[in-house]
């Protein structure tokens, strides 16, 4: 299977602090790949440094086979990637419909993936005329997610979906993941085991800016050994 | 059970204040001629507040930048529609569609300068200190110092007048009430660009990103769009509001000096302070609660004058931190 995204000794600096300390690992096209990391590990700063929010170390991210350090955060975007951030980042001032709005390329929607929006998450249906700042929390997370998916894109990068979710909006957010996924790469930062092993199919762990481990995660998840060692999960 | 402020709410929340200010004066002044012609005066001023104010509410919403040298742009536009007035004072004297056309090309012209020196000022001068509010502050001020020497080498240091179309002048005498023509002119001016203003915000896509950017810029940016580009719109844009706010106040004052921008720039920074970073509805509300105090308490306690509009900032912030009608919730 091709790689779509490969990361190479990737070095990122906020202000004078040294977070990342030379990131290694691929993303096969298709499906999910976790990261997998304890807090402060570097994980989100990997996100935003793919998604050139900060500026990691030159020549150190190949997407589609082209180089995309350096680019502006726009010119990244255009080529295909979406970002879910921690926070969601909805705009809470503008409607549901006007979120999803700005996430296409024209203006205007491609009814088929509008439905199959309103199919994985109703409730944007029923509040689409409503500010954002009144859904719920999952509710936010559900337009964050439908505004990555809006248009075609080659793949997806999410923060922390399940953080301070409802068990039952979980499952539903892996339900969608899983259909996402059908269709879409997914790049995955979680820190819910159990969601994360439901859906990966590829991993890696990042430890204090250093991916210390990279595998499939049906052999991570079968190994609870390692995953005390890494993650500090008792069995 | 409603709260107060759930109850308030309902009936028009914090648009109800001008209402209730109008009143309160109404009841203190028991002279109800005066109570009219100072009301229609506040809401001519704060219109005139508002144009200067919207454009810097958006640049400090969006860009998170404390532009300092907004009071420049308006000091320029004063003194550039009242020299093109100058200019075709023939105009003014030659009826109805002459004047008209001078005072529309005054205008204009204000209009004009403002975008041109809000894109040299956005890329010369804020660009390189985006992030940087205390180099902000600095480079912002030295800025406007530069502005206002450049004004007075160039119009010299005298009370420049400003002249005004016949149709302008002059008051409507209506039974004991006088209402001056220009700021019913005024009135309806800054009306019409906050209504261009809200068509703008809520109908187009460049508004759209506007809201969003005010927002959350990095989220404008993974989403694809050059935030860069946005920036240097709603900066011209903000800079030729200010412009014409700057060329409205001098033909309500008649008379102007270079200092006029720096005068009028705490009287905005209230406004958008009181309204709420980057909300054209608050910057609106903020300009107009701001004019009608100025008026009232001009005409009611002369000595506090002054103070009035700080005291009222004040009590605003502790009541509402964020301003009356912030943009971000």
């Amino acid at each position: 299977m091709n790689v779509l995204l490969s990361i190479r000794d990737m070095k990122t600096s906020i202000g004078q602090y040294h977070v990342l300390h030379g990131v290694t690992f691929d993303v096969r096209e298709g499906g999910v790949f976790v990261l997998l990391g304890r807090n402060g590990a570097g994980k989100t700063t990997t996100l935003r440094s793919i998604m050139g929010l900060w500026q990691p170390s030159p020549a150190s991210i190949t997407f589609k086979g082209q180089n995309i350090a350096g680019m502006t955060t726009a010119d990244i975007a255009r080529l295909g990637i979406a970002y879910v951030p921690e926070n969601m980042g909805i705009f809470g001032g503008l409607t549901v419909q006007e979120n999803l709005i700005l996430a296409t390329t024209k203006g205007r929607f491609d009814q088929i993936r509008l439905r199959r929006i309103y199919e994985l998450f109703p409730a944007l249906e029923q509040f689409w005329s409503k500010q954002a700042w009144a859904l719920s929390g999952g509710q936010k997370q559900m337009l964050a997610v439908a505004r990555a998916i809006i248009e075609p894109r080659d793949l997806i990068l999410v923060d922390e979906p399940t953080k301070g979710l409802a068990p039952s909006i979980v499952a539903a957010m892996g339900e969608a993941f899983r259909e996402i996924a059908l269709t879409t790469t997914i790049l995955l930062v979680e820190q819910n085991f159990n969601f994360a092993r439901s859906l990966g199919r590829d991993m890696a762990v990042i430890d204090d800016g250093h991916v210390v481990h990279r595998g499939t995660m049906a052999d991570f998840a079968a190994d609870s050994d390692l995953q005390g060692k890494l993650l500090g999960l008792s069995a | 059970m409603d709260t107060i402020s759930d109850t308030l709410g309902r009936f028009g929340g914090v648009y109800l204040l001008p209402l209730a200010l109008g009143a309160v004066a109404f009841i203190l002044m028991g002279a109800p001629s005066s109570w009219v012609t100072l009301t229609i005066a506040g809401l001519a001023m704060g219109m005139m507040v508002f144009l200067m104010a919207s454009g810097l509410s958006l640049v400090f919403g969006l860009m998170d930048v404390l532009n300092f040298g907004h009071s420049a742009f308006i000091s320029f536009g004063a003194f550039v529609a009242a020299s093109i007035l100058a200019g075709l004072s023939g105009w003014l004297e030659g009826g109805w569609f002459l004047a008209s056309a001078a005072l529309a090309l005054a205008l204009l012209g204000s209009i004009a300068f403002g975008l041109a020196a809000g894109l040299f000022f956005e890329t010369v001068i804020i660009r390189p200190v985006y992030r940087d509010h205390l180099r902000q502050i600095l480079i912002t001020m030295g800025a406007l110092i530069v502005s206002e020497q450049l004004i007075l080498a160039i119009w010299g240091g005298t009370p420049f007048t400003v002249a005004r179309p016949t149709f302008l002048e002059g008051a409507w005498i209506i039974g004991d009430v006088s209402i001056e023509i220009y700021r019913v002119f005024a009135f309806v001016l800054g009306l019409s660009v906050f209504v261009g203003l809200m068509l703008l915000l809520n109908r187009t896509r460049i508004g759209l990103l506007i809201r969003a950017g005010v927002e959350n810029r990095e989220m404008v940016e993974s989403l694809g769009f050059k935030i860069n580009r946005l920036f240097i719109g709603v900066f011209m844009l903000g800079s030729a509001l200010a412009a014409l706010g700057g060329a409205m106040w001098a033909g309500y004052e008649t008379l102007i000096t270079p200092a006029l921008g720096g005068e009028m720039m705490i009287v905005v920074f209230i406004v958008v302070i009181i309204g709420g970073l980057g909300s054209i509805e608050g910057t609106l509300l903020g300009a107009i609660i701001v004019g009608l105090t100025a008026n009232y308490v001009g005409f009611l306690a002369p000595k506090l004058a002054l103070a009035s509009n700080m005291i009222l900032m004040m009590a605003i912030l502790m009541w509402r931190p964020s301003g009356l009608k912030p943009a971000v919730k």
